[in-house]
């Protein structure tokens, strides 16, 4: 075989390499959201599919903007989204504020402690999300586990109504995205030279002011990732308002959710999406930009 | 510049300090005085000890028992930010994502001094270390030797009392590594403050310093000038660490005065070296001589007092200012001898196979007992 | 400094409880013979016993483990190719919308990739009559799609953290690129593949939200069944299954721990 033709043969095996994937994901990945935007500019009706076509019989466009306005006049939407973020913001605090000083903690133990540590943080993520959300219902109960302990202590003497609030769904984000946190904090603590905190003291920092003059400022990359891990997701959560805040407890991913199979107005429920997803773009965009930096910084 | 310093009064001193983790000592009753202006080096391989001690000295260990002061302050469980002290770590630690200006700056901040002395302090300190130019810029647009010199910068600004080292060299290429010696020296010597350096480089320790410990195993071996240290080792890890030594095992024939007999089968013949406090005859002992002390000839040495020993040369090495040989010695053993090459000449004095004799002076050679 | 100060030590401590006191619990609770969930009415084991004779428990199981094994099998091929493509072939057209197309279904909230399927699969039916009914399909479809992401990172960073020069030495010695792939490349991220193979499996498991919007009626997954009854409360079945799920999982991931690390070990 000439040397020409193994090299042309050489490169098809690898265009064929790149663009099974390609394919894959521009029809299950790319393509999906251009009919999300498509349907979102369509009106609804009672059939199947519930919505107007693209084109109309004679090949004219019926994209209507009404679903748009409709979220956009409806308070209700709005005091959603809102909520939503606020939701996530909190809890992306809350799961920083904990997992920032359990992922140091890891970070300086010895080895093989270390080992065995991160392994119980990732362990969580094998087990099935629903059943850990399903755990907090039994513990958070009326008659749960958390009320009968208190009670039999004699702290309270009724049952406090933990179940179908904004606490128990602040529990519930904060339990299921806590993992998300302490890996990247854990893997930027771990990476940083001991050396130079005890160069702060060395130089006159007491123990917390080299802290917030070194420690902190090089685990940002860390801090970063870590909420908007927690963050990204937290804000399109359904299972968790859903087992554990009260039908009050009305968050973007539940609002999308119900209003696409229960009132199936899958028109207006495609806006829903596309505006939760312009609202994310930022963030995700961000993570990916600060991704590529660090895998850049590793090789 | 030896002799800076050599001579005065006790400024650093570690009263019989051991540092224990769990039962193994890393530092094991260790007591050292170190006098005010001197570049005193702490010399070991890795593990023995010399890194915690000097992390006690910094305040990132506490001893496990034992005292420190500096300047007749008893120190030992004073926290690093207290102290007099400042240190040039091993990594450098110059925080990344400051610039050289911070960094220089960031102990003199922590001690709430004015802002416009803060700025006069940097700026004159990084145009002692000539890194004036480079005030703005961040850690890693920096070389290797500038780095260090940011190191140096930062820890020197605070004016300590004493500068601790940690392998000041090591992260260097040669070339570089022989220069920053001397620029270390002569700033030492313009500030005149104290430095302690920790190293596992012999050279480096030779060079740099007014004195030298030597440890092992967490203890102190030995302590004194270059040249003691050099010339007058107490013991065969001493003698054996620092620079290349032949070592003959004996034992003692007889002791005349100052002058003992040794009697060593693989050396084929006896060997004469003085010492102070001669053995007793029959008991074991070493002569180490120094590749350099030992004369190479092709005719027989006429000096009766000398030692005298014949071999051939084994193998040798040139090395443009001297050369090296290796001769085997009619016992069988081979010593290491290195000889100046004085004459120029396209002709070697000696060639592989020559037979030849080797000799030193008695006062050439150390008798080592333990 | 001291290493590990108290406060570290107690959130720690705390952190590690309210990760796994639910679990405790939940393993404790399934035990108890009373059908109220939370109160104690002695040690049983029945509802072990009724979870093996539900047979909707049981086929929404086999259907889970069916698509699970699928999914993680496509998944794996598909991300060592995208792996690949991104870590070791050079640049080539739209390499940028690819490497975003990978990362993306990883961050994308689940009721947004799952309702974009699912309007996908509807608008191919009224196009091209496919997928004529949803279900086993087009879940594995949905589910390899997120997967392939994950499988393509692991991919990427093992090929980035190895030594080109292995590839270049083989190639050196006479191998064609594609015999290379298969002699050398392929060998050395096995580990990796085989860990993206479980992480796809366990993903395409575990999920309920994409699977809700693009199954179609009467097929239910796992945990689509799990969910339907949780809704209404806890009840004592549930427990029995949670436990099962944990303790599988955990004694998997810990065996795999103990191997890896006995190997390290060895190699050391």
């Amino acid at each position: 075989m000439s040397t020409a033709a193994g090299l042309r043969h050489d490169l098809l095996w690898q265009k064929v390499t790149i663009a099974i994937p390609y394919v894959w994901l521009l029809v299950y990945f790319l393509a999906p959201f251009a009919i999300i935007l498509k349907i979102s500019l369509a009106d609804p009706v009672i059939a199947q599919p519930p919505f107007t076509p693209f084109f109309d019989s004679q090949g004219d466009i019926t994209a209507t903007s009404d679903n748009y306005s409709f979220l956009l006049t409806d308070k209700l939407y709005a005091v959603t989204y809102l909520k939503s973020v606020f939701m996530a913001l909190v809890a992306t605090l809350l799961c920083l504020a904990l997992g920032f000083p359990m992922a140091y903690g890891i970070a300086r133990a010895d080895e093989s402690t270390r080992n065995l540590l991160l392994l119980l943080i990732v362990l969580p993520f094998w087990i099935s999300f629903l059943l850990r959300v399903y755990a907090w219902m039994g513990l958070l109960n009326n008659y749960g586990v958390i009320n009968n302990v208190l009670m039999w202590l004699n702290v309270i003497d009724k049952p406090i109504a933990f179940m179908y609030t904004d606490f128990a769904i602040y529990v519930g984000l904060v339990y299921s995205y806590l993992p998300f946190m302490v890996l990247p904090l854990y893997a930027t603590l771990e990476r940083m030279d001991l050396d130079l905190v005890e160069a702060a003291q060395d130089l006159g920092a007491r123990p917390s002011q080299a802290f917030w003059d070194v420690t902190w400022p090089l685990a940002r990359p860390g801090v970063i990732a870590g909420c908007l891990l927690v963050f990204i997701p937290a804000m399109g959560e359904y299972v968790i308002p859903y087992l554990l805040g009260g039908p009050e407890s009305l968050l973007i991913g539940r609002v999308l959710f119900d209003e696409f199979f229960v009132n199936r107005d899958w028109p207006l429920a495609s806006a829903v999406a596309i505006v939760l997803l312009l609202i994310l773009v930022v963030p995700i965009v961000f993570l990916q930009r600060s991704q590529a930096r660090d895998a850049e910084g590793h090789a | 510049m030896a002799g800076n310093g050599a001579s005065s009064t006790p400024f650093i001193e570690i009263r019989d300090v051991s540092k224990y983790f769990g039962d193994f000592a890393a530092v094991d009753s260790v007591s050292l005085t170190i006098g005010k202006g001197e570049l005193f080096s702490i010399l070991g391989g890795s593990g023995c000890g010399k890194t915690t001690l000097l992390r006690m000295l910094a305040g990132f260990e506490v001893p496990t028992k034992g005292r420190i002061l500096i300047d007749g302050v008893d120190i030992t469980e004073m926290p690093p930010y207290e102290r007099p002290v400042n240190m040039m770590f091993q990594s450098y630690a110059i925080f990344p994502h400051m610039t050289v200006e911070k960094n220089v700056a960031y102990g003199l901040e922590k001690e709430g001094i004015p802002r416009e002395e803060i700025k006069r302090r940097v700026g004159e300190m990084l145009n002692m270390v000539q890194l004036g130019a480079f005030a703005a810029r961040k850690p890693h647009q920096l070389s290797g030797g500038q780095r260090q010199r940011v190191a140096l910068a930062r820890a020197l600004v605070k004016r300590p009392k004493v500068l601790l080292l940690d392998e000041p060299l090591a992260a260097l290429d040669k070339k570089l590594r022989e220069r920053t010696q001397f620029e270390l020296m002569s700033i030492q010597y313009k500030l005149g403050i104290t430095f302690v350096v920790v190293t596992h480089d012999q050279e480096e320790a030779m060079i740099l310093s007014s004195r030298i410990a030597v440890m092992d195993k967490g203890r102190l071996i030995q302590v004194g000038t270059p040249k003691e240290v050099y010339e007058y080792p107490n013991c065969r890890f001493v003698a054996d660490f620092i620079g290349n030594i032949n070592m003959f095992e004996g034992t003692v024939v007889d002791v005349d005065g100052d002058r003992v007999r040794v009697n060593c089968k693989d050396a084929g013949g006896e060997l004469v070296a003085l010492s102070d406090s001669p053995p007793l005859a029959g008991s074991a002992v070493c002569v180490a001589v120094r590749p350099e002390k030992i004369f190479i000839s092709q005719n027989e040495p006429e000096n009766s007092e000398d030692t005298r020993l014949a071999g051939v040369v084994e193998d040798l090495g040139y090395f443009g200012n001297l050369s090296l040989y290796r001769i085997r010695l009619e016992g069988g053993r081979i010593v290491q001898v290195s000889a100046q090459n004085r004459r120029r000449s396209a002709e070697r004095f000696l060639e592989w196979d020559d037979k030849v004799f080797i000799s030193w002076r008695p006062r050439s050679a150390v008798l080592l007992t333990d | 400094m001291k290493p590990r100060s108290r406060f570290i030590l107690s959130v720690l401590a705390f952190g590690y409880a309210f990760l796994y006191l639910p679990l405790a619990s939940v393993i404790v609770y399934s035990f108890n013979d009373s059908r109220l969930a939370t109160v104690w009415g002695g040690f049983s084991t029945r509802w072990y016993g009724e979870l093996l004779d539900n047979d909707q428990v049981l086929d929404s199981a086999f259907l889970s483990l069916r698509i699970a094994l699928t999914v993680a099998t496509l998944a794996t091929i598909f991300g060592t190719m995208a792996g690949m493509a991104l870590s070791r072939f050079s640049r080539f057209r739209g390499r940028t919308l690819f490497s975003g197309m990978i990362t993306s279904p990883m961050v994308m909230p689940e009721v947004i990739t799952g309702l974009s399927l699912l309007l996908l699969f509807v608008s191919m039916q009224q196009l091209v009559g496919w997928p004529a009914q949803r279900g086993f399909g087009t879940i594995t479809i949905a589910h390899t799609t997120f997967a392939m992401a994950y499988v393509a990172i692991i991919i990427q960073s093992r090929l980035s953290a190895m030594d080109e020069s292995l590839e270049e030495a083989a190639m050196d010695l006479g191998g064609r690129p594609l015999r290379v792939v298969f002699d050398i490349t392929l060998p050395l991220i096995a580990p990796a593949m085989i860990a993206g193979w479980l992480l796809a499996f366990t993903l395409s498991l575990d999920d309920l939200v994409i699977s809700s919007f693009v199954s179609g009626p009467g097929a239910s997954t796992l945990p689509m069944l799990i969910f339907s009854k949780v809704k209404l409360g806890v009840t004592p079945d549930i427990n029995a299954l949670a436990t099962l799920i944990i303790l599988f999982v955990s004694s998997g991931v810990l065996i795999a721990w103990w191997v890896s690390r006995r190997s390290q070990r060895q190699s050391a």
